[in-house]
């Protein structure tokens, strides 16, 4: 029976400091619910079996208002000393969940599309895998992630974390593994027929290994050089690009910026404003420009997105005067 | 001291004596009648089918769940059954359970009244519940939906190949009767007490049925427009969910868990009023702590309906709104401990005995403390990040709502069953029933906390090979599970035929139902129920020295 008692070991391997902390929570939770499932179980087993119908023991209750007061203390207690450990509790996972909630700065960040029933990964340098994704250990992992149809969620049980991907907005899921190794990567939002086949595997290397794997394999051109590709296509250099006639913004040096809006307001220049502008160009619109631009709806892709966000990410160190592109030879 | 209107020893004489069972033999008489009693039969007859449908495609699922890859039926059939299961034990089950069959019996007797309020309005909510399931029966004819019963956008919208418009108009249509049951009973304990019967007088079953009769009358209607936008999305492309036409699929999560979180505090504030009186009259006891008690199931009421985010604490929603939703949910635990506390105190000097219903009460607290003990798991945000939507919440919400709710209805349901069906069942069958229930409903669903640990998400046809054990373990659990079920079904059945002669209070209990007749004449009372100056007006130890 050793499959059993495999079975019954109750947590997967932790493969980040952050899942080992989340281990930390769940025995703290189970060593209290334990004891207080156990405790009162035996309290009502005692009691049913004290004072069960025949038995000769001291059944007396105390005069009405002597009881009454007598019970509101007792009832204080069983409120406040839960209530204490209910804040423990939520102050706990509340700190885990701030943690999980902010990636960091110098995240590496990887480019999930969910799609029924299967995970495609874009690296920055245009490598693509599906339903696999390698990461280097010991790195903050930023995935960027988006759904081209229904709602998916990237669930990794090794990380303890998971995310759902929605479609027509981002989220972010971020990690730091720090044990190699393969763990399963599962779809945990109900998504169709094939839900429980969207499953995958993320490979957790060696730095130095997932250099060489990065490198190796598949020559696709990068994300920036595909959004850059799909700037021309899509005719957003027409407008965007340098030279031109019309009347609409470069969008060199942008991003990170505030950017004025018409109405006085402000709003950062992001991957949402970013996505947003493309599909709903008609909203929040630059100060001083017309709304002139076309929505793309309908007619792109989220990877195709994707790629532009990325491309439109790379002009953020360039100048305005710079042609743009050129950093990309 | 017994306070039966007849003797007992003159019980043949009951047979000839009119009751609502007697009052009318035709099956006319039962489809237009009006009495609360007989609704609540009425009720109680289309639930069980119900509950026997959904437990029909729990069991199909759990023999395809006995194998990590297909065993009997397709991916497809897989998710279009365990739809069907919780669509039809959540809203053709489990919200009506107590309260349209015990509250509709019970709340006009237990305040010593004729009927409740508006009998004709009672009566149309059966007809209307019984037109929603007539609904979602044609859905499963038609083959089925897919979408889970929580019927998430966009794929409800967009992407099932389904039926899903057929299957939401069964749920939204079976709404209006939870509207109208609640109402009718908010305003019959508000205009139909019996003169002197005080708030703080009423059983917790008349608390609890009111509190939850508010919850029904307030969040219902939120149910009932977000399906309606759902099905006009679907059929009309209106975009209000549609992110590719500037909606948003998470206003729908948000409006459904509106509705759908405070719906378990429909399905467990009945089960608490049940435990409650059961309990007390086992233990011979006054409850513990009774304007507490009363409190506590206003509280959860009140709170419950401001914690629905911790549905989504992984769906995208924002950090803040996330961590006042964990704290929120940890504040409504704060009444349900206090309530098994209390529970627990209340048996402290008391003079116990077991029999079947208290059984099933004890079954109940138990099961509903794991139950509400693994809530605090999934309230603390790094832990939901885990353990969402993990067989760890499966078993979470199955101790509350089948080891709590359905153990609660089961025990209420053999408790007043003398009053209902004037007849008494075999003891011994009955507690060997509540006992292989409790043994099945461990083994099921303890199993599925540990695969949820692990790492196994909730509505997976097919699993990884290391999950096996632990669902071969739960299968198992289901099939003694099943047993323990149509245990029931068959000694009730036989009782109400052929079971013995109940008197008018076997039990000894406390509460004005007691004191007419079993089964009750049709206005519940020969003559005025006295009015007790407090409830639960049990003494042990008197009852101890009597030698009752």
């Amino acid at each position: 029976m050793s499959h059993a008692t495999e079975a019954l070991l109750a947590l997967p391997v932790a493969a980040t400091s952050y899942a080992n902390r989340v281990d930390g929570l769940f025995w703290a939770l189970t060593g209290v619910c334990g004891f207080v499932t156990i405790g009162i179980t035996l309290t009502i087993a005692y009691f049913c079996f004290r004072y069960r119908k025949g038995t000769r023991v001291d059944r007396k209750l105390p005069d009405l208002a002597a009881g009454k007061k007598r019970s509101r203390e007792i009832e204080a207690v069983w409120i406040a000393v839960p209530f204490a450990f209910f804040l423990v509790f939520f102050g706990w996972g509340a700190r885990l969940y701030y943690d999980y909630d902010d990636p960091p700065r110098n995240a590496l960040e990887i480019f999930v599309t969910a799609k029924q029933w299967m995970w495609k990964v874009e690296h920055l340098n245009g490598r693509r895998e599906i339903n696999e994704l390698h990461v280097p250990v010991d790195r903050p992992i930023k995935l960027v992630m988006t759904s081209q149809d229904v709602i998916h969620d990237f669930y990794v049980p090794a990380f303890r974390e998971k995310r759902d991907v929605l479609p027509g907005r981002d989220t972010t899921l971020w990690f730091q593994p720090t044990v190699t190794g393969a763990y399963p990567l599962r779809c945990d939002e109900f998504c169709g027929t094939g839900h429980s086949m969207m499953i995958g595997t993320v490979y957790v290397m060696s730095q130095d290994a997932y250099g060489r794997w990065l490198a190796s394999g598949s020559t696709a051109p990068t994300l920036v050089r595909l959004g850059f590709e799909r700037f021309r296509e899509l005719g957003c250099s027409g407008c965007h690009g340098p030279g031109s006639t019309l009347h609409a913004p470069s969008l060199a040096g942008l991003y990170g910026r505030m950017v004025p809006l018409t109405g006085g307001s402000f709003v950062r220049f992001d991957d949402g404003y970013i996505r947003d502008k493309i599909l709903e160009p008609a909203k929040q619109i630059p100060a001083g420009y017309a709304n002139d631009m076309p929505s793309f709806k309908g007619r792109i892709s989220e990877s195709d997105l994707l790629e532009l966000t990325a491309y439109i990410r790379s002009l953020a160190d360039t100048s305005p005067d710079v042609p743009q592109g050129n950093h990309l030879r | 001291m017994s306070s039966s209107i007849i003797d007992p020893s003159a019980a043949p004489v009951l047979e000839t004596e009119s009751n609502y069972l007697t009052h009318g033999y035709s099956l006319w008489s039962w489809l237009t009648t009006t009495d609360h009693k007989r609704i609540a039969l009425l009720y109680a007859v289309t639930i069980t089918a119900f509950f026997f449908m959904g437990g029909a495609a729990a069991t199909l699922m759990r023999i395809e769940l006995i194998s990590p890859t297909p065993l009997i039926m397709s991916a497809e059939t897989y998710n279009k059954l365990f739809t069907a299961h919780g669509v039809i034990m959540v809203w053709f089950f489990l919200i009506p359970s107590i309260p349209a069959t015990l509250g509709n019996f019970l709340i006009p007797m237990m305040i010593g009244a004729k009927d409740v309020a508006l009998p004709r309005i009672n009566l149309l909510s059966w007809y209307v519940f019984a037109l929603g399931g007539c609904f979602v029966i044609a859905t499963l004819i038609a083959g089925g939906i897919d979408t889970g019963w929580t019927f998430y956008t966009p794929y409800s919208t967009r992407f099932s190949q389904t039926t899903v418009v057929c299957g939401v108009a069964g749920v939204f249509v079976t709404g209006f009767s939870s509207i109208m049951t609640g109402l009718n009973f908010i305003v019959t304990v508000h205009r139909l007490r019996a003169p002197g019967l005080t708030w703080f007088k009423l059983p917790l079953f008349v608390w609890a049925i009111y509190a939850t009769s508010i919850i029904l009358v307030l969040a219902t209607p939120v149910l009932a427009m977000t399906l309606v936008l759902l099905a006009m999305q679907r059929v009309f492309g209106i975009g209000i969910f549609d992110a590719t036409l500037g909606g948003d699929p998470l206003l729908f999560q948000h409006m459904f868990w509106f509705y759908s979180h405070p719906a378990v505090y429909i399905m467990v504030l009945p089960a608490m009023g049940v435990a409650s009186e059961v309990i007390t009259c086992f233990a011979r006891k006054p409850v513990f702590g009774y304007r507490t008690m009363a409190y506590a199931i206003a509280a959860i009421a009140a709170f419950g309906f401001m914690v629905w985010g911790h549905h989504m604490f992984v769906a995208g929603q924002s950090l803040y709104a996330s961590l006042v939703f964990s704290f929120l949910s940890y504040v409504v635990a704060i009444p349900s401990a206090i309530k098994v506390f209390n529970w627990t105190a209340t048996l402290y000097k008391g003079s116990i005995t077991f029999e079947a219903p208290m059984l099933y009460a004890l079954g109940f607290v138990g099961l509903f403390l794991i139950g509400g003990l693994t809530g605090l798991y999934l309230a603390s945000l790094g832990m939901d990040a885990d353990l969402s939507r993990t067989y760890f919440v499966v078993a979470h919400f199955h101790y509350i709502m089948v080891g709590g709710s359905v153990m609660a209805y089961f025990a209420g349901i053999h408790f007043w069953w003398p009053k209902i069906t004037g007849r008494m069942y075999s003891e011994s069958w009955a507690r060997l029933g509540a006992i292989v229930i409790f043994v099945g409903f461990n083994l099921t669903f303890f199993p599925q906390f540990i695969l949820g640990i692990e790492g196994m998400p909730r509505r997976y046809f097919e699993y990884a090979p290391q999950f096996q054990f632990l669902n071969v373990l739960s299968s198992a659990g289901a099939s003694i599970l099943a047993a323990g079920y149509v245990l029931p079904l068959v000694y009730l059945t036989w009782s109400a035929l052929h079971g013995a002669r109940a008197t008018d209070n076997p039990w000894g209990a406390k509460g004005l139902e007691w004191q007419t007749r079993s089964p009750p004449p049709v206005e519940n009372f020969d003559v005025p129920p006295r009015i007790p100056q407090r409830p639960y007006d049990y003494d042990p130890d008197a009852e101890e020295k009597a030698g009752r």
